[in-house]
């Protein structure tokens, strides 16, 4: 039973992985940009969350009306401003600006919040769980961030494939030069995938800030859960993608079972497993080319 | 109101660079509304190019291309096709996770009004609405040159570039894909075809222009040039 509950405890964090990498994932697809400053965007949200939290007294959930969309106007703005500049055939431009980008978020945090660690208060929620049996519980909040990321992964299919805006993102991701010949505006359609990108950033920045303490420091740590959870789950599909933050997270679940210390390292080495025997990933896009 | 000026199409000195490399060395052509030019010459001759300019895919001046009396010359692509020229590109360059469908309706992302709906499209191109749900890059040759041309007739361009339609395709398949552009020109487009083959340029052309080494090298009526002009402003010799 120990090992029931570990394993659901595991799939339930995967739920968060899947959160932190979902827009990674997004964004490689659309653009083949790699955003070293991923993390350190959930970290930003986070800290947002917590000033919003701390200066009106909201609760976190609901602090998310405002910081899903500012994330979303920052996400547009970065890309128009200067993301899209760095696009091209050359793919170090992206990776050194992102790299540098996620070095001046650490240290404007670092500035503007210290280096306390920091936690989001969600009340009861935060202990509220559905007993199951004796020995397991079903916590609340893992169950929202689960149901969350399903969600959102769910919205995002639709998107992309039942909407104009996701032929534009599938187009633009098969060949943008010739995407701009159907008149689409690359720079625009790049701008709002980022957009949606750290929208989901938001939500995954708060719920990890109401699930554990965080400091400016934690982002690159988080970018590499998110690329885990990418890279197992395969690249371009979003429901590998939660396969991946779901295996990523069962792993780190056992592995805590075996040895207090063992949760980051399991995680590892799954994620090293997945990638000698599936280097592709579990699910990978398949495509005519 | 003004009635719309009888020159679609007219590039002046335009020249045309891939990093030092010239391409074009001052291409003076022009389109009449109505018109099928055709753009002939060998293999590096700066056809593709010429195309390629004049939908923005390649910098160029602002006053060096002009569109329905406007300079687009500094336009990117996207605005260019939006403003009414539409490019059927060399190997089709179908979008290979989209549908056939899908290709389709992305040509008209721009939106522009006009008699080119998916339903004409697909009277054109039976086979578009048979495989509509295939991957793009599924279809044979021949039916991916039909899905790009449907596709770039679904923007509703006042001006169609095509660029090697017979490339790579059988002659029956030809012969097909150009017995529709008549069709394409009863609805107003005007159409401009760059082709290595020259007898079937000159079949459907009004007008041709020869290129050879990224200048013109002749143009006129097909009736007007005879064989041996033709020959010589094509190989050069």
């Amino acid at each position: 039973m120990e090992w029931l509950d570990a394993i659901i405890q595991g799939v339930l964090l995967g739920g968060l992985y899947a959160l932190f990498a979902t827009g990674l994932s997004l964004i490689f697809g659309v653009m083949r940009l790699v955003n070293i400053a991923h993390g350190d965007l959930i970290v930003l949200a986070a800290f947002l969350g917590l000033a919003m939290v701390n200066g009106t007294g909201v609760h976190p959930l609901i602090s998310l009306i405002v910081i899903v969309p500012v994330m979303a106007g920052i996400g547009y703005a970065l890309q128009r401003g200067i993301l899209n500049l760095t696009l091209g055939r050359d793919i170090l431009p992206p990776l050194l600006v992102t790299f540098g980008l996620s070095i001046i978020i650490q240290n404007v945090l670092l500035e503007v919040f210290s280096a306390d660690t920091q936690r989001l208060k969600a009340g009861a929620l935060e202990t509220a769980s559905i007993a199951i049996g004796e020995q397991i519980a079903i916590g609340w909040f893992p169950l929202i961030v689960f149901l969350s990321a399903v969600g959102v992964i769910a919205i995002l299919q639709l998107v992309l494939f039942r909407t104009r805006l996701g032929t534009a993102f599938r187009a633009t991701s098969d060949d943008h030069e010739t995407a701009a010949l159907m008149g689409i505006d690359n720079r625009h359609v790049f701008a709002l995938a980022m957009a949606l990108a750290l929208a989901v950033v938001a939500l995954a920045g708060t719920f990890m800030a109401i699930r554990t303490n965080f400091s400016p420091a934690i982002g690159p740590a988080r970018l590499l859960y998110a690329f885990e959870a990418v890279i197992i789950g395969g690249l371009g599909s979003l429901w590998g993608t939660l396969a991946g933050g779901v295996i990523l997270g069962v792993a780190q679940a056992i592995g805590a079972k075996f040895h207090p210390g063992g949760q980051i390292l399991a995680g590892h080495v799954a994620f090293l497993i997945v990638l000698v025997l599936r280097p592709n990933g579990l699910f990978p896009r398949t495509r005519d080319r | 109101m003004s009635a719309a000026p009888e020159t679609v199409l007219e590039t002046a000195d335009l020249t045309a660079f891939y990093g030092d490399f010239q391409a074009l060395f001052g291409i003076d052509l022009h389109v009449g509304r109505g018109e099928t030019v055709a753009i002939i010459g060998a293999n590096g001759a700066g056809k593709s190019t010429f195309l390629r300019s004049v939908v923005g895919q390649l910098p160029s001046e602002r006053e060096q291309v002009t569109f329905e009396g406007e300079p687009i010359g500094h336009l990117p692509a996207h605005e260019i096709v939006r403003r009414g020229i539409a490019l059927v590109p060399e190997g089709r360059l179908l979008f290979p996770s989209l549908s056939v469908e899908e290709n389709l309706r992305l040509g008209a992302y721009g939106k522009r009004a006009g008699p080119w709906r998916i339903e004409r499209v697909h009277e054109l191109f039976p086979v578009l609405r048979e495989r509509r749900a295939t991957p793009g890059t599924r279809l044979s040759g021949g039916e991916q040159q039909m899905c790009a041309i449907g596709r770039a007739l679904m923007s509703n361009p006042t001006l169609l570039l095509c660029d090697e339609l017979s490339l790579g395709l059988a002659p029956v398949i030809i012969r097909q894909l150009y017995a529709v552009l008549p069709v394409i020109v009863s609805e107003g487009t005007t159409v401009v075809v760059v082709e290595q083959d020259i007898n079937q340029a000159l079949s459907v052309a009004d007008r041709v222009y020869c290129f050879q080494e990224g200048r013109v090298s002749l143009q006129g009526r097909p009736d007007e040039l005879s064989r041996e002009d033709v020959a010589t402003a094509y190989f050069g010799v």
